[in-house]
Parts: structure tokens; sequence; C-alpha cells
């Protein structure tokens, strides 16, 4: 009984924040509501409707395209960061500043230091083309460049932030293994690869999971840079969620588009806690 | 050719002269012994051996070669460190071939190496754990391992024994000496326990503010302290130093006796019985003395006794400077000793 009572806060907190939504989602999502206010139970055919639903489909491209762009290439960037900034050096703690900057900045004044980067004819960017000589573009206006704009501003913003977790890692990390290894002859780059790399696996993992999250997550940036334009192009999940929930109102289908969502996210958790706990080493 | 030399080397930090003009040599074949208290220089001085830092003035040479600008790699040495620095991911096997691996020696020849090390430092059930399901003692058997597996005739231990319990480590200690023998490495090992300088070494290097204090062999830092620093640092009780008129005089607490009606009444102030002998501590004059005796002493706390000790046991030394002084007592002594045989 007192267990019970000792666990009830996290309990309560839990369920009406995390459980019962949960449920209430997948719930809604088997009704429609009609114009007088009564729920309808429909079944599977919301789903069906999102099957044949090809901004449903382009969003979910979008988002993978997006998640393969700035997974990968954020980590790097945060892991090379942090080694660079580890050392021993002449004004290690304003570089380890710099980098950190982008995350603690408003996201939407991220947002619009990016737009105007891209503006067209006298953005940053134009500016720097028509020093070359070159003509104007519209970044974020075109479909075949606008994707790639938001992966960069993304991996700027989420490097840093990353990396503050890769340099909590390197800390831990005692510096005898370094010279154990320099004394058994190993190259900095042998080192890296079957030592200090292998011991930053668990910070990987977390890092990896964060990315996957926050690459489901953008709405903001889209909202102020794009709406999701030209044509789509840079519609994401959850954008079109909240453009289905709230623009169009139609709350049973941004339902059924979350459940879709949530599946992906437990996917994720399920790989990161079934599969690579067990082959991470964790001190 | 693995002996090593260091010839006039000094290390810096800042304003901070971490090692001053040091220069030593280790014989090829011998284990020499760097002692002192925690600061004085010695793991620095090491670490210049091992490469891990680079001297900023001096020449060090290992089997005759100039390795003085040459990194860890180039210097064909292994090292135990203190932490044991073994790799936490990898197996009791896989730490141990660390070095070969990166050698790029053979499978065969990997396995057959490993096979032979690991009998050695007995570890050959282990093979497979991490070194976080391991005791101290068996960790440190890993350091030992992955040292002496690349074969180098040259092996630096940086306080190895300090994690460990005091029976384990005066286990390993004659462990790591019979090895150092069997294998005919230079060893250099770094302590600040004077108990493993003297029972291990060769030679013992005794540093003090980052220079050499003392160095010779484990009884002549005993038997002729060059210095009182020397006097107090070594042996256990450390030699008693009473100031008398001009002069620091040194008595092994050995080499005092109880004897009744004799000149030096002291008083009693704590008794140690460590079964085979006792320390009485005593207080003479304001300074403290102690005196070991066979068995089990009665003397109580708080009790008066008198004391006596031999002239030719005395060591004398300069109260301001400490350097040794000659005692002409104990040099006519021996002369008589000499003579008499």
């Amino acid at each position: 009984m007192n267990a019970w009572l000792l666990l009830l806060p996290a309990a309560v907190l839990l369920v009406a924040f995390t459980h019962y939504p949960i449920l209430a989602t997948i719930r809604r999502s088997l009704f429609i509501t009609k114009r007088n206010g009564a729920e309808m139970f429909v079944g599977l055919d919301s789903y069906q409707a999102m099957a044949a639903d090809p901004i449903f489909w382009k969003a979910l491209i979008n988002n993978f395209w997006f998640a393969l762009g700035t997974i990968p290439t954020s980590i790097a960037f945060a892991l090379v960061m942090a080694i660079w900034v580890n050392r021993n050096m002449r004004g290690r703690g304003f570089v380890r500043l710099a980098y950190f900057t982008p995350t603690v900045l408003p996201m939407i004044a991220v947002a619009n230091i990016w737009l105007f980067f891209y503006t067209p004819d006298y953005g940053l960017l134009d500016q720097l083309r028509g020093v070359f000589g070159l003509g104007g573009w519209n970044w974020l206006g075109d479909p075949s460049t606008v994707m790639g704009c938001l992966i960069v501003m993304v991996i700027w913003k989420e490097a840093g932030f990353f990396m503050i977790f890769y340099l909590a890692a390197l800390q831990q990390l005692s510096p005898d293994l370094d010279e154990a290894a320099a004394i058994e002859g190993a190259s900095r780059w042998y080192t890296f690869r079957r030592i200090t790399f292998p011991l930053l696996m668990p910070t990987t993992l977390f890092v990896a999971i964060n990315a996957v999250i926050n690459s489901f997550k953008l709405v903001d940036h889209l909202v102020i840079m794009t709406k999701g334009g030209p044509n789509n192009a840079s519609t994401l999940l959850l954008y079109y969620i909240y453009e289905v929930a709230f623009a169009f109102q139609d709350s049973s289908y941004a339902a059924t588009l979350t459940v879709v969502l949530l599946l992906l996210l437990s996917a994720v958790a399920l790989v990161k806690f079934g599969y690579l706990d067990r082959r991470i080493h964790y001190q | 050719m693995s002996a090593i030399t260091m010839s006039h080397v000094s290390k810096c930090w800042g304003p901070m002269r971490a090692v001053d003009d040091v220069s030593l040599t280790a014989d090829e074949g011998s284990l020499l012994v760097l002692l002192g208290p925690s600061g004085c220089g010695k793991s620095t001085t090491l670490r210049l051996i091992a490469g891990l830092e680079e001297a900023d003035a001096g020449r060090i040479t290992i089997g005759g070669a100039d390795v003085t600008h040459l990194g860890p790699a180039q210097r064909k040495i292994s090292m135990v460190f203190q932490s044991y620095a073994l790799f936490p991911h990898l197996s009791v096997a896989e730490n141990i071939v660390f070095g070969l691996r990166v050698r790029r020696v053979s499978r065969v020849e990997r396995d057959e190496r490993l096979k032979r090390v690991a009998d050695i430092v007995g570890l050959s059930h282990l093979l497979e754990r991490k070194p976080s399901q391991l005791s101290g003692g068996q960790r440190q058997r890993v350091a030992l391992g992955r040292a002496i597996i690349a074969e180098a005739r040259v092996c630096l231990m940086d306080e190895p024994l300090s994690n460990l319990d005091a029976k384990l480590r005066h286990e390993m200690r004659t462990e790591i000496r019979a090895l150092q023998q069997r294998l005919g490495m230079t060893m250099v090992y770094v302590t600040h326990d004077q108990t493993e300088a003297m029972t291990m070494a060769d030679r013992v290097v005794l540093m003090r503010d980052g220079r050499i204090e003392q160095n010779g062999t484990p009884e002549e830092l005993y038997n002729r302290p060059a210095t009182a620093f020397t006097a107090r640092f070594v042996g256990t009780p450390p030699m008693n130093l009473v100031r008398q008129g001009d002069r620091l005089i040194g008595v092994r607490p050995e080499h005092i006796r109880i004897v009744s009606g004799a000149d030096h009444v002291v008083r009693v102030k704590a008794v140690e019985h460590l079964g085979a002998d006792s320390i009485v501590l005593c207080e003479f004059d304001g300074q403290s003395i102690s005196v070991r005796l066979d068995g089990f002493s009665k003397a109580h706390p708080g009790e008066d006794i008198t004391i006596a000790w031999e002239a030719r046991h005395e060591h004398w030394f300069n109260p301001t400077s400490e350097a040794r002084l000659e005692n002409e007592n104990a040099i006519k002594a021996d002369r008589l000793a000499s003579l008499g045989q």
C-alpha cells in the first residue's frame, strides 16, 4: 500500500499526460465527428483514407529524407567539434560557447535569421552569389532546394547541442587510455576507432535517439519559413498533423496521423532497448 | 641493450620545476625504483622516460639510442599505469593483445603469445571477462600481461600496487620482482612506499622537489643516508633525529636499547606491539624517539625509562643543510672491525 502511495505522483503524471492521451488518440482515430458534434464509429476508414492521401505520403517521404539528411551529419559534426574543443587550447571556452549558441537561441529567432540568409536577391546567400556574378535564387521557394535549406539549418542548430553531450562523455574518459594506446603504438585514428568511439557509443545512441525524435518534431521553423511549401515540398509529418488538426479542424484524421507518428517513434525506442542496448558497453 | 640513462633532464610546468636537472642510469636487466613523497617529480620522471612528456632540457637514451625527441611508440617500452588503464569495453584477451594487433602480428602468433602470457600472470581462465568483472588484483595482472606480451626490454611502472590491499600488494611485489628477473627486463618502478623500494630495487633513486636526494642501493640508503631527508624517509619507523648542539644526530630505532641507569631519560608515550617486535614511542626533550625492541615490550605509557645507543650507530647531519657529516666514531669502529678480521 505504502509502495503504491510512493508511486502515485509519478503514476498520476504519466497517466494524465502520456498514457491517457495515447489511448484517447487511438480511440479518436476510429471515430469521426459529424457537423452536429455526434461521434460516429468508422473503424479503420480513416486509415484507409490516409493510405490514399498523397500529402500524407509526401510528408512521410519528406520526413524520411529530412531525417537521413540531418541525423548522421549533425552527429558527425557534433563528435568532430567535441574532440576539437576537448583539447587544451587557447580560447577553448569561447569556441565551446560559440558552438552552443545556436541551441540557446529561441527557435523563432533562428528561423528568422535563416529566413534572411535564404531571401531571394538581397539575402545573405544571394549576395554571396552576386559577388561571383550569379543571379538571384529563390532558395525556399523552389521545391528542389527547400529541403536542403531546412536540413542545413537544422544541422547548424543541433550539432552544437549534441556536442555538449559528446564533450561531457569525452571528459569522463581517462587520459590514461589514450596514453596506454600510444605506448602500444596505436595511431590517433586507430585509438579513436577502437577505444574512443566504442566508449562513446552510449552517448552516440542517446544523441541519435534525440536526433530521430527531433526530426519528427520539427514544426516551428516550418511555420515561420515555408508553411510546408512550395507544393508540400517541405511538409513534415508533425507539421501536416498540425495543419490537419488546427487549420482544417479535422481532429479525427489528425488523430489517425498521430497514431502513425507514435508507431514510428515506438519502433525507434524498441530498436534501442531491444537491440542496441545489449551491444553497447555501458561503464 | 636496454640500459636507460637520463642526463641533466629538466621539465617545467610554468614556474614549477617538476623535474630539475635529473641524471640517472638504470643498468640493463636491473630494477630501478624512483622513490619519493607525492609531488616530488617521480611520476613526471617516469613519463619523460616513456615519452608521454617531452623534456625541456637534457638527454634521455634507451639502449644507447637517443630517444629524447621520439614518441612513446618508437621507444620500444611497455608501461603499467597506476589506474591500470585497461580498455573497459574489451575483454581480458583483447586488452592483452591490443599492442600486438596494432603492430599487425599474425593471429596464430598472437594466440600463442597470449596463451603463454596468460599462464605467466595466471589469467588463463578469465580471458573472456571484461575488466569490470575482475577484482583489483586480477585487473593488475591484466595490466601486467599487456606490458609483458610486447616483449619490450624496458618496462615502466607507475605506482602499480597502490590500489591493492596490503596482502595482495605484498604478493604482487614478489611476483613482479620475480618476473622482472626471469624475463631480464630493465624496469623503472615509481612508488611512494619505501618498503616496496627497499624490497624490490637493485637501485633506489630518492627524489625531493624535482631533484635527486640520493641515488644508491637499498642498503646504502638505509645504512648511509646522504641527508636527513633520506634518513627520515627510509625505514619503518624512520630514523630518529635528535638535535644535539651543532649537529643533528640520527639513530635507527633498532639500535636503541632500554638500559637502566643510562644517560638519556625519556618518557614512554605509546607502545605498538607488532608481534615479533614492539615499537616504543618516547618523548625526549620535546622530541619524539621510537625504539624497536624484540618481542613483547612491557613498557607502559607514562613511565620514565632510560635509553642508550652505541656511538658507532650515530649518523651525523648538518642541521641547516641536512647533509651527512662524517662520524669519526663510526669510522673508527669500522676500522677496528676490519683490523679484527
